[in-house]
């Protein structure tokens, strides 16, 4: 186990500042996810234009430095995707967390995928996985269901 | 008390612990297990297995004794009047889960109250709110105080003509809030209120006599006092074990089963129905003689001067901030750090082998109150030292150091 690779400059930086933090003026989509474990929580806001595309996309919500991070992080690389190409990259990164060694997907350019590495120390972590993958989840949801609640002891 | 022999006894200790020694402060989760305890349960299992108070065979009956002695040694350790007032659960929470359930049967009706405290454990809650959907009762929480401790007067000022339980914890898992409960039983009983108790943190750490607290229930965790996973006791009264219906059906609860009628056994075979955790409970035995041994008033001071030690040395520490500072406290500091999450801190702390809980411990109630989603926790038992505090304190500073605080 490796404290440095999980707690990477970028994690910490995210961590502290996180993008998007706020809630989206006329959202068309939303979702809520927790995590009962630790009572962690996050709210993901979409609105998507008629093309079904990211116009805008926002969280609200608190958790650990690896979550605010993993949300924060996501909210920046999935701007101006379409649904489609959003759940493609979601399934990528969660790939990726739970044992692919790296992201696959052409969607992503390489300084953005480089920065969603960042978050594969969490793997030495398997506890903390849920904490990485919480927004994640929550962001399908959205896209899929409109609104409903992301539980991470039933999703994983 | 040499508290480095006593370690000695438990080994767990012996172990590097991903290549660290272990700094336990876990213990109000779940108790490490003294040596004694663990090998009774492989003797058992190896010499002596038998199911219990079914065959009449050497090794049952054998095993049926051991099985009883237990039970007459934990109504020794807690001063129950009966023996038969010691009931075998799965849990605390099936013990409390019994009490809720059984009262809610036979002695609840729509509109009455029940007061628990902002401190509960989720499982001295959700049994009562299952009653709430059930059977329209009303939950009422007595409020803390800025020391995280709930006086009295707030449980005092709930009390209605409708108030039918008040269940409250003994010790907080969160602000270590030791109630007094003998109080809250003589202001209860004086208006006819049963009192419940949720002793999981009391009974591991307090000197433990329920005719003196004179409540009504007592439920306690085994895990938490050196003894085995998947095994609780309730105490209960005898005049209400009698009253109250059986909670689960099945073997060894009956006495006699036809096609028209069922009669159920008597005290305590009532309330254990099917196969007990036998080898729990006959390894039980040993984590009482193991607290015995040590000495509970022992405990208490040990506990105490380590939880005023940590207390010092945390409040030195800048950014750390405890929750609750109770006059009566029981070994647990429960913390945060501004600008670390909890769980980060558990974390960062593990990679030194310093064991801590993170997170709402069962407790969203009072961490909604507080106005935090999670805390971190650090608990003692017996085999802590000052020098494991050091450590505590020591790795926090490297979370600091982590997080540019």
């Amino acid at each position: 186990m490796n404290l440095k690779e999980l707690y990477q400059e970028i994690i910490l930086e995210h961590g502290k500042n996180p993008r998007n933090l706020r809630k989206t003026e006329n959202f068309n989509k939303d979702a809520k996810g927790n995590n009962p474990l630790c009572g962690d929580n996050v709210h993901v806001y979409l609105k998507l234009d008629e093309n079904k595309k990211v116009h805008d996309i926002s969280f609200e919500g608190s958790g650990c430095a690896i979550s605010m991070a993993s949300a924060s992080i996501m909210t920046d690389l999935v701007k101006g995707k379409t649904e489609k190409e959003v759940k493609e990259i979601v399934e990528d990164f969660l790939g990726m967390i739970k044992e692919n060694p790296d992201l696959k997907t052409n969607l992503l350019k390489d300084d953005e995928k480089t920065k969603l590495m960042c978050l594969s120390g969490v793997k030495q972590y398997p506890m903390r996985v849920k904490c990485a993958t919480l927004s994640w989840h929550t962001l399908v949801t959205a896209i899929d269901k409109g609104n409903t609640e992301v539980n991470t002891e039933r999703r994983n | 008390m040499k508290i480095d022999q006593i370690k000695k006894e438990f080994p767990i200790f012996d172990e590097k612990i991903q290549n660290n020694d272990l700094v336990y402060l876990d213990s109000a989760n779940s108790s490490q297990k003294p040596k004694i305890v663990i090998d009774r349960i492989n003797e058992f299992y190896t010499k002596q297995f038998s199911n219990v108070g079914r065959s009449v065979h050497y090794l049952a009956v054998a095993a049926t004794n051991m099985y009883e002695n237990t039970r007459s040694s934990v109504q020794k350790y807690i001063n129950a009047k009966d023996k038969n007032e010691i009931v075998f659960t799965k849990g605390a929470t099936e013990a409390l889960n019994l009490v809720a359930n059984t009262l809610g049967q036979k002695y609840l009706e729509e509109g009455d109250e029940v007061i628990i405290t902002e401190l509960e454990h989720h499982s001295n809650y959700v049994p009562w709110h299952f009653l709430r959907k059930s059977k329209n009762i009303k939950i009422n929480f007595a409020e803390i105080n800025e020391f995280g401790e709930v006086p009295i007067e707030n449980i005092e000022k709930l009390i209605t003509a409708k108030t039918k339980i008040i269940a409250v914890n003994h010790l907080s898992n969160v602000t270590g809030a030791i109630l007094p409960i003998k109080e809250i039983t003589q202001l209860a009983h004086a208006k006819g209120i049963i009192v419940v108790v949720d002793g999981c943190q009391g009974a591991p750490h307090l000197k433990i006599d329920v005719q003196d607290l004179d409540c009504d229930f007592y439920a306690i965790s085994c895990h938490k006092m050196y003894g085995p996973t998947g095994l609780g006791i309730l105490y209960g009264k005898k005049k209400w074990l009698e009253e109250l219906p059986p909670y689960q059906g099945g073997g060894g609860m009956i006495k006699e089963v036809k096609k028209d009628r069922i009669s159920y056994g008597d005290l305590p075979n009532k309330y254990e129905a099917g196969t007990m955790a036998t080898a729990q409970v006959i390894a039980f035995d040993q984590s009482i003689k193991f607290l015995e041994k040590v000495g509970i008033e022992n405990i208490i001071k040990h506990e105490k001067e380590l939880i005023e030690y940590g207390q010092e040395i945390l409040k030195k520490n800048n950014s750390v901030k405890l929750i609750g500072n109770p006059k009566n406290k029981g070994g647990v500091l429960s913390f945060t750090i501004e600008g670390v999450h909890p769980h980060d801190i558990a974390t960062i702390l593990d990679e030194d082998g310093v064991a801590i809980r993170a997170g709402h411990h069962c407790c969203q109630i009072l961490h909604d109150k507080l106005g935090i989603p999670a805390s971190a926790r650090a608990s003692v038992g017996i085999y802590n030292t000052k020098e494991d505090l050091d450590q505590l304190n020591e790795s926090i500073n490297k979370c600091k150091k982590i997080f540019d605080l």
